[in-house]
């Protein structure tokens, strides 16, 4: 059935050349943890994208029942958690996800920092990469806000107050990211969430395709 | 047992595909539970609503009685307040009707038409009903006034939920 299907598209549309680019390709002896075991240093970069995947998913669910406002923000975590079936779980996941994908990319980092991985002609990968470092630390900062909780409102103050450390344009750029001067409230919380749900994850998309397509186009480098 | 030639690479791929079928499914089921979730929830309603109506006040004329309850709506409580023709029929059988209008969900009003008295007079598109509900032909409304269960306690109405007009 499924093969029909396929072959119907196939037949039209001359699909397989296309997966085929995608999803066949070698994989060399010094990269496959079968032939060494050590070489499970590979499967952080993968791992990250995995996680990533699963945050995006997450965080698509949780937007059904979140909403960005200080007089609801709270309440609706508060349903979604306790109320709702398996609210516990698919927050869970955003929020253990969140933590996990900061690990994975940094034992990733280290893994391509320590075997020259990015030496010429990589370097603008790495740089891509680093990009996509910062960026998955602005979600972190941003999400973190949104429970609208007191950890949640002082970890904001104390992040606010670092950017505002920043010699000359620190304060236009705590003004920025709250929305006002003085008050971490009504606009930092939806300025946030907009930042958290559709700024940062556009970003991401387009530098994890940059970053991959850097890596199938170079191949991964060789062995040390 | 019959010889079924298995190749490494089907073998590979059936195992891969399993495995990668239930990683999916595990992350999968919970969030689709999740966000169906209001679907499956159990119906909260059916609980009668005190109003401030004696019911040996009532007479044979349609009086407006409103009623406020408590809302839930997910992490939002509200004070909804709800309107009822409430009306004693010639059985003294208690008729409680829902105001809003069955052509585009306007709210009718009792008596206020001058060229139809003791109907039901919807003003956005001239819709009437007889006293018992039941609409008038040749206006707008294709069906008659729902209904509005109703219970007696202690002398006062209590009313519950909304159903289409039986009779008619």
């Amino acid at each position: 059935m499924l093969n029909k299907i396929y072959d119907w598209v196939d037949e039209r549309l001359d699909i397989t050349p296309l997966w085929r680019d995608i999803a066949d390709h070698e994989v060399p002896e010094h990269v496959n943890p079968a032939h060494h075991f050590s070489a499970f240093v590979y499967c952080f970069g993968g791992l990250t994208f995995f996680i990533t995947v699963i945050q995006i998913l997450s965080g698509m669910f949780l937007t059904m029942y979140y909403v960005p406002d200080i007089k609801n923000a709270w309440q609706s975590v508060f349903y979604l958690q306790n109320e709702v079936a398996f609210g516990q779980i698919i927050r869970g996941m955003h929020h253990w996800g969140a933590s996990l994908v900061i690990v994975m990319m940094f034992l990733h980092t280290l893994r391509v920092f320590f075997q020259g991985a990015y030496k010429k002609p990589r370097e603008l990968n790495w740089i891509v990469g680093v990009l996509i470092f910062f960026i998955v630390l602005g979600l972190g900062f941003t999400g973190y806000l949104l429970p609208w909780d007191m950890k949640a409102l002082f970890a904001t103050k104390v992040g606010l107050q670092i950017a505002e450390s920043v010699p000359f344009i620190g304060t236009a750029i705590k003004t920025l990211l709250a929305g006002d001067p003085t008050i971490v409230g009504a606009q930092t919380l939806t300025r946030f969430f907009a930042i958290h749900v559709f700024f940062l994850p556009g970003a991401l998309m387009g530098l994890l395709a940059a970053h991959f397509l850097m890596i199938r186009k170079q191949g991964i480098s060789g062995p040390l | 047992m019959s010889k079924h030639n298995v190749s490494r690479r089907q073998f590979l791929s059936y195992t891969l595909t399993g495995v990668g079928g239930f990683m999916a499914a595990g992350m999968l089921m919970p969030m689709v539970r999740f966000a169906v979730d209001p679907v499956l929830k159990a119906d909260a309603g059916g609980d009668f609503i005190a109003t401030n109506q004696k019911v040996s006040d009532l007479t044979t004329e349609p009086k407006r009685v409103d009623f406020t309850y408590e809302q839930t709506d997910a992490w939002y409580k509200s004070e909804e307040t709800k309107v009822a023709w409430v009306y004693k029929d010639d059985n003294g059988k208690i008729v409680a009707l829902s105001p809003v209008c069955k052509h585009l969900g306007c709210t009718v009003d009792w008596n206020t038409d001058k060229s139809n008295p003791n109907q039901f007079f919807c003003p956005c598109h001239y819709g009437r009903y007889t006293k018992d509900g039941v609409n008038v032909p040749g206006t707008p409304p294709v069906a008659p006034l729902d209904v509005y269960d109703y219970n007696e306690k202690d002398g006062m109405l209590y009313l519950g939920q909304v159903k289409p007009h039986k009779g008619a």
